[in-house]
């Protein structure tokens, strides 16, 4: 790239000035992290297999075929067959999707409202504060499946009242962590700029503090996804979650698969495997963007 | 039928369940030896502890054991449906009236487990409430009493029933096991106390219940069988997941589960167990039914009722289904086997049942297309029991997509699941007519219409078809019987589309050898009040 100066003379910048591209930065991030390089690889495969579902999948994970009751993994069903005939594989590609929909809207959800929440307790301060964080103490003392199981007993059983009660237990606790960076943020000369410039509360909030408490938000985000998915997987065990014939892997390890645990354990390894590779590389992917984000750990 | 042909129906039935029935030990053959505390796991938890409401065996296996009834079906010949002998009453009755008037004499003595003494007045009140219940209150078999016309106590050992009509059905209602004796004082003092307490006369005394977890039962020692019962005391202790159960009987934390497993469960307990297990099988006055609610729209349409039933191939499903789960036999409204049942023929001229399933199929999605609701969604309401009601409910959502139809299923615990098909808040729903004792006349007593029969949840009002029924009951001959009770099928099951058989259970119960004196029956609620079981340890 070629730029001129003012004294006419025409200057090259050299490739160490140029802004870095996507590509190179996620090398780096690889070569920096390359177990969080492994769990973003198991994330990406995983979206992958959700979305494209209908072409990956050999059969239709609902449809029961009795007369290919309990087959053990082969060439035409490369995980073996289900207690109604049912293509194992085929059901854990299509879980994907029940396992990547339960995980992203509810971390989604209740770590916004959770940021929203702190944020907001945080620039407040006072009474406001010791409102809000006397009441996620009292959230807090439950463990997040207890807090889940409450919510079904309230709203029920189904994919949308387990998103419902695995992003309840998620708000206080992105709020308490969100809060912590925002008090900081709010003794900033910049804050107080704003303040006395007589800007709303709602526009300090939304357009200052927000945006500087992101890098949290997002590791929460990613620390959630894997958690929502290991507690969509323990509801649906527990035959609170989604409810048979929808294809999901904690639902796969419930019924048959404990009955037929001797006779056909293909039944409830596949989905096991598939839970621990998927909770497993949200937590790696997560904790590598914290190690990012954190110029402490950083520079380690 | 007459009384005498009844009964030699009834025991052409015995006989042939005696054959069915694969013993594979001979339980209750050594004298009962005392003590010792028996450990059963329970399936469910029941919704409210009141026999006279309830139809779950989550209330019977628990709760069976405090209570007396006035008769009970023979201990050591449960199979029979004729074979009852007194509990309360100190003998069977002889009618007279020309059939119209049973009079009971009961036993003096008797004392509830709080020390009052029990007396004809406490039956009358119990069955007044079975029979005719006062408002604000709920009995699940109000229809097994269509007959009755009065009951009532001439003195405090005489309880005197009134016919309207001479019923050979009459004396199996009586016999049932949710016809738990109650204490007058305390239905006086809150019609509902039951519901929430426990105060009998039985075998065992109430001695404690964790939510969730148990109930516990110690001995009575004033009970009114000399030397009975023999054991020391009873705990039940609730799972409702299959895999803990089978497990728990493995381990040896529990000698028996009184519902029933299924085929794999059984042959996982005989090759881990040999010799310690011993298996009771027996067919199952049992049957998974689904109900589409009349109320709501598109099943107030029968077409779209019928296309429901058009697309489930059972004669297929009893082959596989029966590999995992307790159901297996192919029929209609009335247990398989009973004279007054269909034939194989005649099953196969009613939708649902017809033997090509491609014809079947095909005649539905013209009823759907016909109804404007070809693309049909629904939800199925369930309980979340393992079996059968998942496998059968995840079975029939894949017969319904065959057709086109779209089904999500919302499974629920027994008490929201009851709740729900008595506030009549679903679309279709599965249900089931377990009865006790094999009397057809009575247990088609579950599709009458919605105000007569307590247990129908299709919200549905048919008097033509509860007019037969009534003609059925009156008729003394079993030709005309069974000419009505094919009419009353084909009501239900074809020309209104109500409710829809599925298929009827098979019962397995494998338990600890060392259990006996119990013996199996076609029903899971009869024969429970442990009094004659003893532990061979």
């Amino acid at each position: 790239m070629t730029i001129a100066t003012d004294l006419g003379t025409k200057v090259e910048l050299t490739d160490e000035r140029k802004a870095p591209s996507r590509l190179s930065a996620i090398g780096r991030f690889a070569r920096r992290n390359p177990l969080g390089a492994a769990g973003g690889a198991v994330i990406i495969v995983m979206v992958l297999v959700a979305m494209f579902a209908d072409f990956i999948a050999p059969y239709n994970p609902v449809a029961n075929a009795f007369d290919r009751m309990h087959e053990p993994p082969s060439l035409e069903n490369w995980l073996g067959t289900d207690q109604y005939g049912r293509d194992v594989f085929s059901r854990i590609v299509y879980g994907a999707r029940t396992a990547l929909l339960v995980g992203f809207a509810s971390s989604f959800v209740g770590a916004t409202f959770g940021l929203v929440l702190g944020v907001a307790s945080a620039y407040f301060s006072g009474k406001i504060d010791l409102i809000l964080q006397r009441i996620i103490d009292i959230f807090m003392a439950f463990p997040l499946i207890i807090m889940a199981l409450a919510v079904i007993a309230i709203f029920g059983t189904g994919a949308q009242n387990v998103i419902i009660a695995i992003t309840i237990p998620f708000i206080p606790r992105c709020a308490r962590v969100v809060r912590s960076s925002a008090l900081a943020i709010r003794e900033l000369p910049y804050i107080d700029a704003a303040r006395a410039n007589g800007f709303s509360h709602t526009r300090i909030i939304l357009r200052h503090m927000i945006p500087n408490v992101m890098a949290p938000f997002l590791i929460m985000i990613t620390a959630f996804v894997g958690q929502a998915i290991l507690l969509e997987a323990s509801l649906s065990y527990l035959g609170l979650g989604v409810q048979e014939p929808t294809p999901a892997w904690g639902l796969m390890l419930q019924g048959g698969a404990e009955e037929y645990a001797e006779s056909a354990p293909w039944i409830a390894i596949f989905p096991g495997i598939a839970i621990s590779l998927a909770v497993f590389g949200f937590s790696l992917f997560g904790d590598a963007l914290r190690d990012e984000f954190d110029p402490r750990l950083r520079s380690l | 039928m007459n009384l005498a042909k009844y009964l030699r129906a009834a025991s052409i039935i015995a006989v042939g369940a005696a054959v069915a029935i694969g013993f594979s030990g001979a339980p209750g053959q050594a004298a009962p030896k005392k003590g010792g505390i028996l450990n059963f796991v329970v399936p469910d938890e029941p919704p409210s502890w009141d026999g006279h409401r309830e139809t779950t065996f989550a209330l019977i296996h628990p709760f069976a054991p405090f209570y007396s009834l006035l008769i009970k079906v023979n201990p050591e010949n449960p199979s029979s449906p004729t074979d009852f002998v007194c509990d309360l009453c100190t003998e069977m009755p002889t009618p007279t009236d020309g059939g119209r008037t049973y009079t009971f004499k009961i036993k003096q003595g008797v004392k509830f487990h709080d020390g009052t003494p029990l007396t004809a007045q406490d039956v009358v009140a119990s069955y007044k409430k079975i029979i005719f219940p006062p408002e604000g209150t709920t009995s699940a078999r109000v229809a097994y009493f269509v007959m009755v016309d009065s009951v009532s106590a001439p003195d405090d050992h005489t309880v005197v029933f009134k016919l309207k009509y001479p019923s050979g059905a009459f004396i199996p209602a009586l016999a049932t096991p949710y016809n738990f004796i109650y204490s007058k004082a305390k239905l006086d003092q809150d019609i509902r106390w039951y519901e929430k307490n426990v105060m009998g006369s039985g075998p065992f005394k109430f001695a404690g219940r964790e939510a969730g977890a148990s109930v516990r039962g110690e001995r009575n020692n004033d009970y009114h069988v000399p030397g009975q019962p023999y054991l020391d005391g009873f705990e039940a202790i609730f799972s409702n997941k299959q895999a803990v159960r089978v497990q728990a009987i493995r381990g040896d934390r529990a000698a028996i589960e009184f519902r029933g497993f299924p085929p794999k469960s059984r042959d996982d307990l005989v090759e881990a167990l040999g010799g310690d297990i011993t298996v009771q099988e027996s067919d199952w006055n049992c049957v998974l039914l689904f109900t589409p609610n009349h109320k709501k729209k598109p099943f107030d349409d029968v077409r779209v009722r019928r296309a429901l039933t058009l697309a489930v191939d059972r004669w297929d499903g009893s082959k596989s289904l029966s590999r995992i789960a307790i159901v297996k036999a192919v029929g209609g409204v009335v247990f398989p086997g009973h004279p007054l049942a269909a034939t194989k023929a005649e099953l196969e001229q009613i939708p649902g049942f017809w033997p090509d399933i491609n014809k079947s199929r095909a005649e539905a999605k013209r009823l759907l297309q016909e109804a404007g609701v070809s693309d049909l969604t629904f939800v199925l309401s369930n309980r979340a029991v393992d079996q059968p009601y998942t496998i059968v409910g995840t079975w029939l959502i894949d017969q319904w997509r065959q057709i086109g139809v779209t089904v999500e299923q919302k499974m629920e615990p027994t008490g929201p699941f009851y709740a729900r098909l008595r506030s009549q808040d679903f679309d279709v729903t599965m249900d089931f007519n377990c009865q006790s004792v094999v009397n057809p006349l009575l247990d088609i007593g579950k599709f009458l219409s919605t105000d007569i029969g307590n247990e129908s949840y299709g919200g549905y009002t048919d008097r033509d078809l509860d007019k037969i029924f009534e003609a059925m009951n009156r008729a003394p001959e079993e030709a005309e019987q069974r000419k009505l009770m094919r009419q009353f099928e084909k009501r239900v099951l074809d020309e209104q589309a109500h409710s829809f058989v599925t298929l009827w259970w098979n019962r397995i119960i494998p338990h600890r050898s060392y259990v006996k004196g119990w013996k199996i029956s076609p029903s899971h609620y009869l024969n429970q009040d442990l009094a004659n079981v003893w532990l061979d340890k």
